[in-house]
């Protein structure tokens, strides 16, 4: 934190052209480094969140999976805020009462309801 | 000299117009200043410039083409620089070459220079496709050019997957046209921050100096006159820096002088 990402934050301002450069460039180099299709990642995507929701109880709103990368090492990070555990998990194909009011246009319930 | 302890250095960018070839001429001026001989080979055989920048566009007889063909010998084809005679050029052939030349033909060729020559320095085509991947099998290093924004950070990074790749080694980066008001604005990708990117050792840092300009107009490459201007410091650095001396790199922060440099300076000090 610089004095001026202070004065920035205290005045609500946006942050600076070259922080918005940075964070750019960081999150198309992972892309460009990890050669995977942008088709087959939604779907990793997807199939990770189905996977981690039929054992708890996952904040979709927050919850976020990318590919970082760091000394030219491209890694792939879930963060994924938990509500709670399940008690029993779910059975594959099985969703929960409180996703089946998600929005129908969000992909992870739109793979549930596909599958 | 043997040719096994020649160092042959790829000179490249991914991204065209960010400043390989200012980079090849001035950089073989200034080791050829500091007693190294040193030959510049022009790899951009479609759009051929470093004769232009070197002054040397008028005394080409013949070129990489004549010698690969044999017609000629590799003398006859070596242009040397009339100011400085540890320089000379290999000019790049017709551009209709790119149809026929192979990355053994490159090879053929930098390994005939480099049996009289202390340094190599190969200057390689914008892109990533044929002409680049020709030069490249001909280099054992290389010096990655770019400058601080975002497309030519990010085809300096597809560059050195390539150059790793290929088992290209040391690989360093010369970061240029830097501007110091900018960055202390935040308005130009700090230094750290391409450098933390693309996860490359700095030989060297050059500010943005309209002398460059000035320079390419005449055909006199700045470090040809000493170090009178920024940029021709900082490429007589780079030229220092890769023969194994230490010197520190400038910091673009402390370039400005009076009030906004120093209140930039200020406003980016870390808190905590």
């Amino acid at each position: 934190m610089t004095l001026r990402d202070l004065i920035n934050r205290l005045l609500g301002r946006q942050q600076t052209s070259a922080e918005t450069a940075k964070e750019r460039l960081q999150l198309v180099l992972a892309h460009d480094r990890s050669d995977l299709n942008p088709e087959l990642l939604m779907q990793m995507r997807r199939e990770i969140l189905e996977v981690v929701s039929r054992y708890v109880e996952i904040d979709m709103d927050e919850g976020d999976v990318s590919l970082e990368t760091e000394d030219r090492v491209t890694a792939l990070v879930a963060n994924l805020p938990i509500k709670r555990a399940r008690a029993v998990p779910l059975a594959k194909g099985e969703t929960s009462e409180s996703e089946e009011e998600a929005d129908p246009a969000d992909p992870v319930f739109r793979a549930k309801v596909s599958s | 000299m043997s040719a096994a302890s020649t160092r042959t250095i790829l000179i490249c960018s991914g991204k065209g117009g960010v400043g390989k070839t200012t980079l090849t001429a001035n950089l073989g001026i200034a080791l050829a200043k500091q007693g190294m001989r040193t030959a510049v080979l022009d790899a951009d055989f479609g759009l051929r410039n470093l004769d232009l920048l070197l002054g040397l566009e008028n005394r080409i007889v013949y070129t990489a083409q004549e010698v690969l063909a044999g017609t000629c010998r590799l003398e006859q084809a070596l242009v040397k620089h009339k100011q400085e005679p540890n320089l000379a050029l290999l000019p790049a052939g017709n551009p209709r070459m790119l149809e026929w030349l192979t990355p053994e033909d490159m090879q053929k060729i930098v390994a005939m220079v480099s049996a009289s020559y202390d340094y190599v320095l190969i200057d390689a085509p914008a892109g990533i496709e044929g002409g680049f991947k020709n030069a490249m099998a001909a280099a054992r290093e290389a010096i990655v050019v770019t400058t601080p924004e975002v497309s030519a950070v990010r085809d300096a990074d597809r560059v050195i997957g390539l150059l790793n790749s290929n088992g290209i080694q040391p690989i360093q980066l010369v970061l240029n046209r830097v501007r110091p008001k900018m960055m202390a604005n935040q308005e130009m990708l700090a230094v750290n921050d391409v450098t933390d990117i693309l996860a490359l050792p700095l030989l060297g840092l050059v500010l943005e100096d309209e002398q460059v300009i000035v320079s390419t107009n005449r055909g006199e490459p700045l470090t040809l006159h000493g170090t009178s201007s920024p940029a021709a410091r900082a490429y007589t650095n780079v030229a220092r820096r890769l023969r194994g001396e230490d010197v520190p790199l400038i910091d673009p922060a402390k370039e400005g002088r009076g009030l906004r440099a120093k209140l930039g300076r200020l406003m980016t000090k870390k808190l905590f």
